[in-house]
């Protein structure tokens, strides 16, 4: 099935315009004048059904989250919203930020409402600094409204400095703390003791804008679409070798063949699904995989590879990412990252041989399971999907 | 909480049932049934890291593995410390760090004591899978008391946590990412032009030859082999109970006299006593403290008290940097070493009828601050370098391992004399509080012409290894000459660790310390855990030395500094009088204001 971009774009407008949860327009206010009558346990139940899970890519469920904030006894707790939008190929944070920030911040007030806290903060990431004077003159607007609809929650904005680590929660922590952006020991997890020390809920751009909308239809279309495992609708980040690029909101469940006819330019061998840190599918198995929590999870980085593009530059672009961004403080993940970039460098200029690789691909599983975060934890992913895919590439 | 209120938590480790305190680690639950699981970046006086990966072990149902140091227990855990899994892992950080850090064994001065060494070495990594991607750094020496060779470090940050918590220096801290992490200094300055007290709690902490004292083992055997120098040898209190770890013995042995038979055999041709010295302080910092109580308290004058003690190198170069405002707080009394030095180079020369120009005059100390303490331009009381070696506790044992001795079978020997002779207030100095006790006990003589009220002259409310002790002493029945002080309360405070030291003089800086007199010791425990001492230094080790201290003081025939016949004979012959002339000239100090950063 050949389709030109217009009908490709057509049909892919036509599933947004079913779905458009995260850029409809809505009156917040409203919304929240709704949020101030219902209570908690009616809010908590429209998430808990919805089957909404994190959107940044780990892909927890919200839910839970909450709940086990709410049941923290603590003079303070606090509300994050993770805009340290990091991943390679992910821009949808910046577009729901620029668009749609009122809808962010009513997700985190709903949030703070239901787990009792008084302060919210946005970490941004540094590189979007240019959106610090609309967000916050924004932000100081919604915290007036919070102060007459009589909720105790105002919001802050923290900057970041460009680590990619930043975005992992515990890191982000300790740099909003003050502190080099390094993974925490984990228990304690923020919801028992995060900011501060104290119970904290750090969610992604988008899961709170789900949550907004969770609560406004209470509980309905969202869990309308998606999959049992993956409920709801998501924003994808398109990039690449792509006939239609750009940030689209669809539904979960869709197979990477049904994806990649829609968007790709027809000779997409692999898609990079879930940036660096995520997995890649080559041809021969786009028609079995999922994309969702049963299948390969994304944060929403979506990126397609055609027949003229080299795996071994691909994976070591990911790589010396890595290398650059691990933050240096656990040993698989500081010195794994870079045994693996010039590892593929020795088997390429045959300074190792071809077998080294297969060291190589065991050590990547030993950063799977041995490094402190999720940084190192996942370079196995592109690792060993591309290497195992692609292992003639990667060679010679 | 009492131990009977605290949750029992059953888990199972390697099979093995077992019912823990909740919040126990992994780690320590494991030691419970007898299971090593090996570490790196943990070390028991510091905060937990969780960074070297090395202790990992297999939780049933955890999708990772979990660093034992940084994980609780939790109810009905299932462990695994040795399944294929952790091995595969474990033994893949292993080599990851070897193939980061120069391995260089065979050159290097931790060889055999390297932790690093010992895992490779445990796990049979003999041929490198990975890699070498050491970097070619070049090892800091411009510090005269600390080198840091970059090359060698795994970046377990034992030494930033050392530096941070226990010192509250943070002359050390981690910069850049991913490959580029490295420790180091404020804008990457070397050592010496950083705010580093050069204690060496880092070296102390260091699990490989990453950070090492700077040694100067072959300087003094050139002297040694010299025949026109007469090399003169000073022990300070606190190696008289650690020294046998270096040469095989058990922590807290006492071994003084094999000591003073092991340096005549290394070939000193003088063998004499810090802890002669150490009475001496006592003598002028007792009357010093008394000057200025009279002053404050009879003449009404304005004196800086409390009074605070300056034995601890790394305690005077920290106040010097962070509260340099208050630098006539300390005494101006040397420290015992560096009394040592310019009598040896004065008096003890004349005595013995060596030209000072010949004589070189070496220090045996627990501490690495002392080397710098040594080159400070203001210790050229003598005209010469007053102490011109400083050797750490770990070099000495590397001479007398050098040399062959076999020192558990030495036989007793005495220390030379003049100074030579000490007693137990002295020796006491080695232990934090143990100035402080010494003192009193001669000051309290010197005022009321009694001895100071406590059982066998333990004064123990200034003991123990409590971060900041305090105590108070009301004097009743002076001397006419001190009727001022009747029924006075003199309250002192000890503290130990410049992270205690810290709390001390922030509360001495806002106006508030109730104190006459403050001993601080920079290290923790006091010179026993000096930076200088054998490595491993735990608490348990520290608590053996100390007692090992006491036990040394309870053995003396005398144990009041005032009553040390040498101390006596040489005001007699030479000094004259507690600060007098000849004191202000030799013994006594100035300071200077260094910057914050």
């Amino acid at each position: 099935m050949v389709m030109t971009r217009e009908e490709k774009l057509a049909r892919i407008n036509a599933h947004q315009d079913r779905v458009n949860l995260i850029f409809e327009q809505i009156n917040y206010l409203d919304l929240m004048a709704k949020v101030m009558k219902l209570d908690n346990e009616t809010m908590m139940q429209y998430i808990k059904e919805s089957g909404l899970k994190g959107r940044g890519g780990a892909g927890f469920p919200t839910y839970l989250k909450w709940n086990l904030a709410a049941k923290q006894n603590s003079d303070m707790k606090y509300v994050i919203c993770n805009a340290d939008e990091g991943e390679p190929g992910t821009f949808k944070d910046r577009k729901i930020l620029e668009e749609q920030s009122n809808k962010v911040f009513t997700g985190m007030a709903i949030c703070a409402k239901i787990i009792g806290a008084s302060e919210g903060y946005i970490y941004l990431r540094g590189e979007y600094n240019y959106l610090v004077p609309l967000l916050t003159t924004k932000m100081n607007d919604f915290n007036q409204d919070m102060k007459n609809l009589g909720l105790d929650f105002s919001l802050y904005l923290r900057s970041g400095s460009g680590a990619y680590i930043c975005g992992e929660e515990t890191a982000l922590i300790e740099s909003m703390e003050g502190k080099r952006g390094e993974a925490r020991n984990k228990p304690p997890y923020p919801v028992v003791e995060g900011y501060l020390g104290k119970p904290t809920v750090i969610n992604n751009v988008e899961t709170l804008v789900y949550c907004a909308m969770i609560v406004l239809n209470e509980g309905g279309k969202f869990k309308t679409f998606g999959t049992e495992i993956s409920a709801g609708s998501k924003v994808f980040s398109v990039s690449g070798d792509a006939d239609v690029e750009g940030i689209y909101e669809l539904e979960l469940g869709m197979t990477i063949q049904e994806f990649v006819d829609l968007f790709g330019d027809g000779d997409t061998k692999a898609v990079q699904v879930g940036g660096a840190s995520g997995f890649c599918v080559p041809r021969k198995n786009f028609k079995e995989t999922i994309i969702g929590f049963e299948g390969v999870p994304t944060g929403g980085s979506m990126m397609l590879f055609n027949s003229t593009r080299s795996m071994y530059h691909i994976l070591m672009n990911y790589l010396e990412f890595m290398e650059e961004e691990s933050c240096g403080q656990c040993t698989p993940c500081r010195v794994g990252c870079q045994q693996l970039v010039k590892g593929i460098q020795a088997i390429k200029h045959k300074k190792r041989p071809a077998t080294y690789l297969d060291e190589l691909v065991k050590l990547a599983k030993s950063m799977r399971v041995a490094s402190k975060c999720g940084l190192g934890q996942s370079v196995a992913n592109p690792f060993i999907s591309i290497v195992e895919n692609f292992r003639e590439e990667i060679i010679y | 909480m009492s131990a009977n209120d605290l949750k029992m938590i059953n888990v199972m480790i390697d099979g093995q049932p077992v019912s823990i305190p909740e919040n126990t680690t992994i780690l320590d639950a494991a030691k419970m049934l007898s299971i090593n699981i090996p570490t790196l970046c943990h070390h028991e006086d510091l905060c937990v890291a969780g960074n070297c990966r090395v202790c990992m072990v297999e939780v049933k149902g955890s999708r990772t593995l979990q660093a034992s140091c940084a994980t609780p227990v939790a109810e009905n855990m299932e462990i695994y410390t040795n399944s294929r899994l952790v091995r595969t892992a474990r033994k893949h950080v292993i080599e990851l760090l070897l193939s980061e850090h120069r391995g260089d064994c065979l050159r290097c001065y931790r060889n055999g004591t390297c932790e690093l060494q010992a895992l490779a070495n445990e796990y049979r990594i003999d041929q490198g899978v990975f890699l070498d991607l050491h970097k070619a750094d070049q090892v800091d020496i411009s510090s005269p008391a600390i080198q840091k060779d970059d090359s060698k470090c795994i970046r377990c940050q034992r030494c930033v946590r050392a530096c941070t918590e226990l010192q509250a220096v943070s002359a050390l801290c981690v910069a850049h990412k991913g490959a580029d992490m490295k420790i180091t200094t404020f804008w990457d300055k070397a050592l010496a032009y950083v705010v580093c007290t050069n204690c060496g709690q880092c070296v102390t902490h260091c699990p490989t030859g990453a950070l090492t004292e700077r040694n100067y083992v072959e300087d003094v055997w050139d002297a040694i082999y010299d025949p026109s120098k007469h090399v003169v040898v000073q022990t300070a209190p606190a190696i008289r109970v650690s020294i046998g770890e270096e040469v095989g013995m058990e922590p807290g042995q006492r071994v003084t006299h094999k000591l003073v038979t092991a340096l005549r055999r290394l070939g000193f041709d003088s063998v004499l006593d810090t802890d002669f010295t150490a009475d001496l302080t006592i003598i002028e910092e007792g009357h010093e403290l008394i000057h200025r109580l009279t002053k404050a308290l009879r003449d009404k004058e304005d004196v800086s008290l409390p009074m605070i003690t300056s034995c601890s190198p790394g305690w005077i170069k920290y106040v010097e940097h962070e509260f340099s405002d208050h630098l006539d707080h300390l005494s101006t009394c040397k420290s015992p070493q560096q009394m040592f030095g310019p009598l040896a180079k004065t008096y003890y020369a004349e005595k013995i009828g060596v030209d000072p120009k010949d004589m070189i005059v070496v220090s045996i100390m627990p501490c690495t601050a002392k080397k710098f303490e040594a080159v400070r331009p203001e210790m050229m009381a003598s005209g010469l370098r007053d102490v011109d070696y400083v050797l750490t506790t770990r070099e000495l044992g590397l001479m007398l391992r050098q040399a062959g001795i076999n020192f558990q079978n030495l036989e007793d020997g005495e220390y030379d004399s003049i100074l030579g002779k000490s007693t137990g207030a002295g020796a006491i100095f080695g232990a934090t509080g143990g100035v402080m006790e010494a003192a009193l006990r001669t000051a309290y003589e010197v005022v009321t012409g009694k001895e100071i009220p406590f059982d066998n002259l333990r004064v123990t409310p200034v003991r123990g290894l409590e971060g900041v002790k305090e105590a108070s002493l009301k004097i009743e029945g002076t001397l006419n000459k001190y009727n001022f002080l009747e029924g006075a309360e003199l309250r002192v405070a000890i503290g130990h660790g410049l992270a205690n030291a810290r709390k001390i003089m922030k509360q001495l800086e806002s106006g508030e310390s109730p104190y006459h007199f403050i001993e601080i010791m920079a290290c923790p425990g006091g010179c026993i855990g000096g930076g200088g001492q054998p490595i491993p230094t735990t608490n348990e080790i520290r608590m053996k030395r100390t007692t090992a201290i006491y036990d040394e003081d309870e053995k003396m025939q005398l144990r009041k500094s005032h009553e040390n016949p040498e101390i006596k004979t040489i005001y007699e012959d030479f000094l004259e009088k507690p600060l007098g002339h000849k004191s202000h000239e030799l013994l006594h100090t100035t300071y200077v204001k260094r910057e914050k950063n």
